[in-house]
């Protein structure tokens, strides 16, 4: 019943939703992400249930759908602050630039410290761009896909529930900054954080989103290429 | 119906944005292509603001709800990341707060000199 229902997937994640939401009222601290708890919510109750992710991905297609559509939206509010960030366009620039250097250095050290192999080297090196362009990279570099999905979504989750305590923590005072620190580390859905917090802060945060992807996409081949060991 | 022509406005644009990502040999997805295309549509005045405002926030509103169905995705990944787990997991949490320090300070402290360059000047 509950494997191939039209709704039981749906209403899940909407009431999920709505829980975390009303928990983030109620306690206001980053562990409490709206996110963050309806994604734990949805696990505990598809596992207590005994129903597998397909089956719910399939119902919750709807929400999945519009994700490009929302993404596309983002572009109004860039729009509309388009002369504040032109106003700071070498600040900007720099910050995304400067944020991308230390996302590809970070990987490269962290996994070699780690002793990781190439795999999971290639697989978390595009983590932080959006899913589409993460994936696709991964692939190319022979990393593992579905991982670096994974990797990806964890990363954009982090960005999502600590953006506000993270930027109190670097005393980032200016929203331009803000965002500029949330696209380039945590994409889309730090993004949606991002445009919760401000339209300045969504404008600067999908900008260093797209930027950081298309960017990230030219770069990672030459990373990949300095791996050292097997 | 003012909401039924926005959104379709804004899936025209996906489609497009779909077009573009099947016909060029690149790993840009269909958002990526669509932001742009509606940031030109805004700027060169081919489509007005007001002509997809009121969907478009609701949208945006509810977009990190949308990543909802992909992210509980994470709950098939941990059987491959078992043995892995924790420095996958200490890579992924120490090099999103550096990014996020980073990318944030740089662009803070130049700013700050903007202005204060602006002032001088």
């Amino acid at each position: 019943m509950l494997e191939d229902s039209l709704f039981f997937p749906m209403a899940l994640s909407l009431l999920a939703w709505t829980a975390g939401a009303a928990l983030h009222r109620r306690f206001r601290t980053a562990l409490c992400s709206p996110l963050l708890i309806a994604v734990l919510l949805t696990m505990a109750v598809l596992w207590g249930l005994d129903v597998p992710y397909e089956s719910y991905y399939r119902g919750a297609q709807p929400l999945h759908w519009l994700l490009t559509p929302a993404t596309i939206c983002l572009a109004l509010p860039l729009w509309e602050n388009a002369a504040r960030l032109r106003r700071h366009w070498k600040a900007v620039l720099a910050g995304i630039a400067a944020g991308m250097a230390a996302a590809l250095t970070g990987i490269w050290a962290m996994s070699h410290a780690c002793g990781l192999s190439y795999g999971a080297y290639a697989t978390l090196l595009p983590k932080s761009i959006t899913a589409a362009i993460g994936m696709d990279v991964s692939a190319g570099l022979g990393g593992d896909v579905s991982l670096t999905a994974a990797a990806i979504i964890l990363t954009g989750i982090l960005g999502n529930m600590f953006a506000e305590l993270w930027s109190r923590l670097f005393h980032l005072r200016d929203p331009v900054a803000r965002g500029v620190a949330i696209g380039s580390s945590a994409h889309a859905i730090g993004t949606a954080k991002a445009a919760e917090m401000g339209e300045t802060e969504g404008a600067a945060s999908s900008l260093a989103m797209v930027v950081t992807g298309l960017f990230t996409v030219a770069a990672v081949p030459f990373f990949a290429g300095l791996f050292i060991g097997g | 119906m003012k909401f039924i022509s926005q959104f379709g406005v804004i899936l025209a644009l996906s489609f497009l944005g779909e077009v573009l990502h099947r016909w060029i040999p690149l790993p840009v997805p269909a958002s990526i292509y669509g932001i742009v295309l509606l940031f030109l549509g805004l700027h060169f005045h081919w489509i007005s603001a007001a002509r997809i405002r009121d969907a478009a926030r609701f949208l945006i509103e509810i977009l990190p709800l949308l990543f909802l169905p992909a992210a509980v995705g994470l709950m098939d990944s941990w059987e491959t990341v078992r043995v892995d787990w924790a420095a996958y997991a200490v890579i992924i949490a120490v090099s999103t707060f550096l990014v996020f320090g980073v990318s944030g300070v740089v662009t803070e402290r130049l700013m700050k000199r903007d202005k204060e360059g602006g002032e001088d000047a």
